[in-house]
C-alpha cells in the first residue's frame, strides 16, 4: 500500500522546510550579507523599518513553514480518517486581524522613515547641488559664488566642447557654475540634491545614504540629505537605462568643510 | 447556440479531418491543449535565456560559439533579459494557468459543453501564436531584440535606435507582439466570464463552483481591464515611435548628443498605464494557481477546503485590490511621495487576503489524510513559495525599504519566487492533477516525486540567496559585476545560484522525458483516478467533443464534499443525486 511511502514523503517534506527555516534563520540572523553601514540620520531610520519588517516577517515566515511542516508530517495518511471540517468563522476573524494589526501596522510604521526623507522639505540652509544623467555618466553642477544655477538650455549642450549641460553662456548667473565628474559634499552639512536626466530615465543611488531616486527626463527632482561620515561612497545607476547601464557609475566624497572648500576651489580654477 | 446544436456542431468536428479536429479545432480542450503546448515552447525558449544570462553573469569572458562575435556582449545580455522576461509573463505565465487549463477545464467544472464563443476561442489562440511568433522574429532583424526590458520605459523604449541597439525594428516588434497578445487575452476575457456566467449546469450555483472557477472568473476580469490599459499604452508608445507624438517624451531630450524635437510627453505616465497592467498581471499569473491548489489540497487532505466562503471571497478582494498597489512599482520614479504613502498602505492591505488564503490552505492540512502524490507535492511547494516570496513584498510595499531595495535582485527574488516559481508551481501541479484527464493515461508517480524534490530544492537554492545579493546591494540589469566595486564580494553568490539554476534547469528534463512519453505509453487512466468530487471526473479520459456525452449533469451540493460523516464512500461527487448517494453510491464511478 501507499501508507509507508507516504510517511517517508511526508519526511523528507517537512525536513525539508525546517532546513529552509534554519538556513534563513541563520543568514539573517548571522548578518552574513549586510547592508553597509548608514551614515545619515534617515538612512538610520530606513534601517529601524527594515529591522521592523525584518522582525515581524521573520516571524510569520518561521510560523508559516514549520506550520506547513509540522501539518504535512501530523497528518500524513496513516489509514486514519479525515476530519469532516468546512471551517471556522471565529479563527477566520482572528487571523484576519493578526494580519491586518501586523502589516498594515508596519505599513503606518513605515510612514516615519519616509517623512523625514520626502515628506519634508530641506534646510533652507541646503547646499544645492545639481544632478545630471545622460548615457552612462553622472555631472554635478555647483552654483558657485553667487549661489545661482545658471539657466539651460537643451539646444545648446555639446559635451565635445565643453558645455555638457547646455548652460546658457548669456545668463551671468551661470558664469560662475562649477562642473564636476564626483560629488563632493561637507559632512555633516543638509544637502539638496536636484535630480534631472537629458535623455532616458536613470536613478542615483547611494546605498550608505538609503537614498534611491530615479532622473526623469522632463523633471527636477529633489531629495535631500546630510552625511554624518567622511568617506568616498559609490553612486549607482539603478534605472535600465540602455546597454552601458551597468558601469554608470559615479562617486560622492563626503569631507571636512575645509576640504570641501578647498575642492570648490579647485574646481573654479579648472573651469 | 443552443447546447444542442452546440454537440451536434461538435460531433461535426469529431468526423471532420486531421487539421480541423486538431489545428483549426473550436473545441475547448483541443484550444486548451494548444495553449498548454504554446505554454511549454515558450518556457523552454524562456528558460535557456535565463541560462544563458546565468552563466554570462559568472563567466562574462567565456567564448559562446551560438553568439555573434563569440563573447557576450551587454547589449545581447539586456536583450537575452528583455525576451526572458517578456516571454515568461506573457507566453507562460498568462498562458499556462488561464489559457490553458482555464478552457480546458473551466467548461468541464461547470457542466457546460464548450466555452460561450468557440470560433472566438480559436482566434485568441492564433492571436497568441502569431503574438509569440512576432516576438521571437525580434531576434532576427538587424539590431537584435530590444533591450529596455519587459517594463519598456521610455524614453529608452520611444525614440528608435538612437536610444540603443535593439530599439529600433527590435523594439517595434516587441510591441506590435503585445498588442496582439493584448487583443487575444481581451477576447479570451470575454469568453472566459460569458461562459461562467451563462453555462453553469443546472444547481451550479455560484457558491457551487470549484475554486478553480472562481480563480478563472477573477483572473477573467482583470485580464479584461489591465489588458485594455496595456493595449492603450502599447498604442501610444507606438504613435511616439512611428507618428512624432509625444505622450511619453517630454521636451528638450538631448540623446547621444542630438537634440530631440519632442515636447509635452511624461515617462511617469508610461509607468502608470504600464503598471496599471503591470500589477494585476502578478494576480493573472498567480490566482488560477491559487484556484488549482486550493482544489488539490482539499482532494489529496480528504477534506473540504476550510473556509470555501472565505477563500472565495479573498479571491475577489486580491483582485480588486490588485488594481489599486500598481504605484509601490514606482516609490522611486519622481512620483508624488505622498501618493506612495497611500500605495503602500493598499500594498500591506493585500497581504491580508493573501494570509487568509494560507491561513485556509494550512487549515485544510490540519485534520486530513494527506496523500502525497505528485499533484499534491506541487500543491505544497507552491504554499511554501507564496508565504516565501508574499513575505518577502512587505518590505518592498513600503517606500522607506523600498528605497534600499529597489531595483536590486531582492526584488528579482521576491517576484520571481511569489510570480515565477509559485505560479509554476500551480501549473505543474495542474498538469500532474489533470494529465489522466486530458491524456487518458497515468504520469509516472516516481519521475513526478524525483522531479518535485530536485526543483523545490533547486529552485530554492536559485532564489534564496539572490535575497542576500539584493540586501549586499547587487543590481538587476547589469550585464555584468566591473559597474561598482562592491559587486565582485557577491559573484560566489552568483556562482552557486547559477550552478543550482543549470541544475534545476536539467531536472526539468525528467519532466519533459515523463511527461511524452506517458503521453504514448502511460498506463491507462480511468474516469476518476483521484477519487474526486467535480465534474471533469465524471466524463471520459479524455472526454469527448461536447463533454458529457449528451447527459448534461445537475449538481446537488458544493465541490468540496470529503469524508463526510455517513457516507458510504470518502467522496460525494457533485452531479450524483441526493437517492443515488442514499443507496450507497451505485455510480461509483473510479475502477479500483
Amino acid at each position: 500500500m501507499h501508507l509507508r511511502g507516504y510517511a517517508s514523503v511526508a519526511l523528507l517534506l517537512a525536513l525539508l522546510l525546517t532546513i529552509l527555516v534554519a538556513a534563513t534563520v541563520y543568514v539573517f540572523g548571522a548578518h552574513l550579507y549586510p547592508a553597509p553601514p548608514p551614515i545619515s540620520q534617515d538612512a538610520v531610520q530606513v534601517d529601524h523599518q527594515y529591522n521592523l519588517t525584518l522582525y515581524v516577517t521573520g516571524a510569520a515566515f518561521v510560523l508559516a513553514q514549520l506550520g506547513l511542516a509540522w501539518a504535512v508530517f501530523r497528518f500524513r495518511d496513516r489509514g486514519q480518517k479525515a476530519s469532516h471540517i468546512r471551517g471556522n468563522v471565529a479563527l477566520e476573524i482572528l487571523w484576519t486581524s493578526v494580519t491586518v494589526i501586523a502589516f498594515v501596522g508596519l505599513g503606518i510604521l513605515g510612514r516615519n522613515a519616509w517623512a523625514g526623507a520626502r515628506l519634508t522639505p530641506a534646510a533652507p540652509d541646503a547646499i544645492q547641488i545639481e544632478v545630471t544623467t545622460n548615457q552612462f555618466v553622472y555631472t554635478f553642477r555647483y552654483a558657485g559664488p553667487d549661489g545661482k544655477f545658471g539657466r539651460l538650455d537643451p539646444a545648446l549642450v555639446s559635451a565635445p566642447t565643453g558645455n555638457p549641460l547646455g548652460i546658457d553662456p548669456n545668463d551671468p548667473a551661470g558664469q560662475d557654475d562649477i562642473l564636476a565628474a564626483e560629488l563632493t559634499v561637507p559632512v555633516n552639512r543638509p544637502i539638496e540634491l536636484l535630480i534631472r536626466s537629458q535623455d532616458v530615465v536613470h536613478n542615483f543611488f547611494v546605498r550608505e545614504l538609503r537614498l534611491q531616486q530615479d532622473a526623469v527626463p522632463g523633471m527636477v527632482i529633489p531629495v535631500h540629505f546630510s552625511a554624518d561620515r567622511i568617506g568616498t561612497y559609490e553612486i549607482v545607476c539603478t534605472q535600465l537605462c540602455g546597454l552601458g547601464h551597468y558601469k554608470m557609475h559615479g562617486l560622492l566624497h563626503v569631507d571636512s568643510q575645509s576640504d570641501y572648500e578647498a575642492f570648490l576651489k579647485r574646481q573654479a580654477l579648472d573651469q | 447556440m443552443s447546447s444542442d446544436s452546440r454537440i451536434a456542431h461538435a460531433a461535426e468536428d469529431m468526423q471532420a479531418g486531421f487539421l480541423r479536429r486538431y489545428v483549426f479545432s473550436t473545441d475547448h480542450k483541443i484550444i486548451g491543449l494548444q495553449y498548454f503546448f504554446l505554454a511549454i515552447a515558450a518556457v523552454t525558449i524562456g528558460t535557456v535565456l535565463s541560462l544563458l544570462m546565468r552563466f554570462h553573469l559568472v563567466w562574462p569572458s567565456a567564448h559562446l560559439p551560438f553568439i555573434a562575435g563569440g563573447i557576450m556582449t551587454p547589449e545581447q545580455y539586456l536583450a537575452l533579459m528583455t525576451m526572458h522576461g517578456t516571454i515568461m509573463v506573457f507566453f507562460v505565465l498568462t498562458t499556462a494557468p488561464q489559457s490553458a487549463f482555464g478552457n480546458y477545464f473551466l467548461p468541464l467544472q461547470i457542466g457546460a459543453p464548450d466555452m460561450a464563443f468557440p470560433r472566438l476561442n480559436m482566434l485568441s489562440f492564433w492571436l497568441t501564436l502569431l503574438a509569440f511568433l512576432v516576438m521571437l522574429s525580434a531576434f532576427l532583424v538587424p539590431g537584435g531584440a530590444p533591450i529596455s526590458g519587459w517594463t519598456a520605459y521610455p524614453p529608452l523604449s520611444g525614440l528608435g535606435d538612437i536610444t540603443g541597439p535593439g530599439e529600433g525594428m527590435g523594439q517595434s516588434l516587441w510591441v506590435a507582439s503585445v498588442l496582439i497578445f493584448c487583443v487575444a487575452s481581451l477576447l479570451g476575457s470575454i469568453n472566459f466570464i460569458s461562459t461562467t456566467i451563462d453555462m453553469r449546469a443546472p444547481g451550479m450555483t455560484l457558491t457551487r463552483m470549484p475554486l478553480t472557477v472562481w480563480a478563472w472568473l477573477v483572473t477573467a476580469i482583470l485580464s479584461l481591464l489591465a489588458f485594455a490599459v496595456l493595449f492603450a499604452g502599447g498604442i501610444l508608445l507606438v504613435l511616439d515611435r512611428v507618428a512624432a507624438t509625444s505622450f511619453f517624451l517630454p521636451a528638450g531630450l538631448v540623446v547621444s548628443g542630438e537634440f530631440q524635437t519632442h515636447g509635452g510627453g511624461s515617462p511617469l505616465l508610461w509607468q502608470h498605464l504600464f503598471w496599471f497592467f503591470g500589477h494585476p498581471e502578478v494576480y493573472i499569473a498567480i490566482l488560477p494557481g491559487m484556484g488549482v491548489v486550493s482544489h488539490i489540497l482539499a482532494n489529496f487532505s480528504r477534506k473540504p477546503v476550510f473556509g470555501y466562503r472565505a477563500m472565495a471571497f479573498a479571491i475577489c478582494a486580491i483582485g480588486f485590490l490588485g488594481f489599486l498597489v500598481w504605484g509601490h512599482h514606482m516609490f522611486v520614479s519622481g512620483m508624488n511621495p505622498y501618493s506612495s504613502l497611500t500605495f503602500s498602505l493598499l500594498t500591506v492591505s493585500i497581504g491580508v487576503p493573501s494570509a487568509v488564503k494560507t491561513f485556509n490552505w494550512l487549515g485544510t492540512l490540519c485534520g486530513g489524510k494527506l496523500q502525497f502524490q505528485s499533484p499534491m507535492l506541487f500543491a505544497v511547494g507552491f504554499v511554501s513559495f507564496f508565504v516565501t516570496g508574499g513575505l518577502s513584498g512587505i518590505f518592498l510595499a513600503q517606500p522607506a525599504v523600498d528605497t534600499e531595495l529597489h531595483a536590486t535582485y531582492y526584488v528579482v527574488a521576491h517576484f520571481h519566487i511569489v510570480m515565477g516559481v509559485a505560479a509554476i508551481f500551480g501549473i505543474l501541479a495542474a498538469t500532474y492533477y489533470w494529465f489522466p484527464k486530458m491524456f487518458g493515461r497515468r504520469m509516472s508517480e516516481s519521475l513526478g516525486k524525483l522531479h518535485f524534490w530536485l526543483t523545490f530544492v533547486g529552485v530554492y537554492c536559485v532564489f534564496m540567496p539572490m535575497h542576500f545579493v539584493g540586501i549586499a546591494g547587487g543590481i538587476r540589469r547589469y550585464a555584468d559585476s566591473t559597474g561598482a566595486t562592491y559587486l565582485a564580494a557577491l559573484q560566489p553568490l552568483h556562482r552557486f545560484m547559477t550552478i543550482a539554476a543549470f541544475i534545476t534547469a536539467a531536472a526539468q528534463l525528467i519532466f519533459f522525458y515523463n511527461f511524452f512519453r506517458s503521453i504514448k505509453s502511460g498506463e491507462r487512466a480511468v474516469e476518476n483516478p483521484w477519487d474526486a468530487t467535480t465534474l471533469e471526473w465524471t466524463t471520459a479520459s479524455p472526454p469527448l467533443a461536447g463533454n458529457f456525452a449528451g447527459r448534461f449533469p445537475s449538481v446537488y451540493r458544493g465541490p468540496y464534499e470529503y469524508s463526510v460523516p455517513g457516507a458510504a464512500q470518502d467522496f460525494l461527487p457533485q452531479h450524483l443525486p441526493p437517492e443515488e448517494l442514499a443507496s450507497g453510491g451505485k455510480e461509483r464511478s473510479h475502477a479500483s
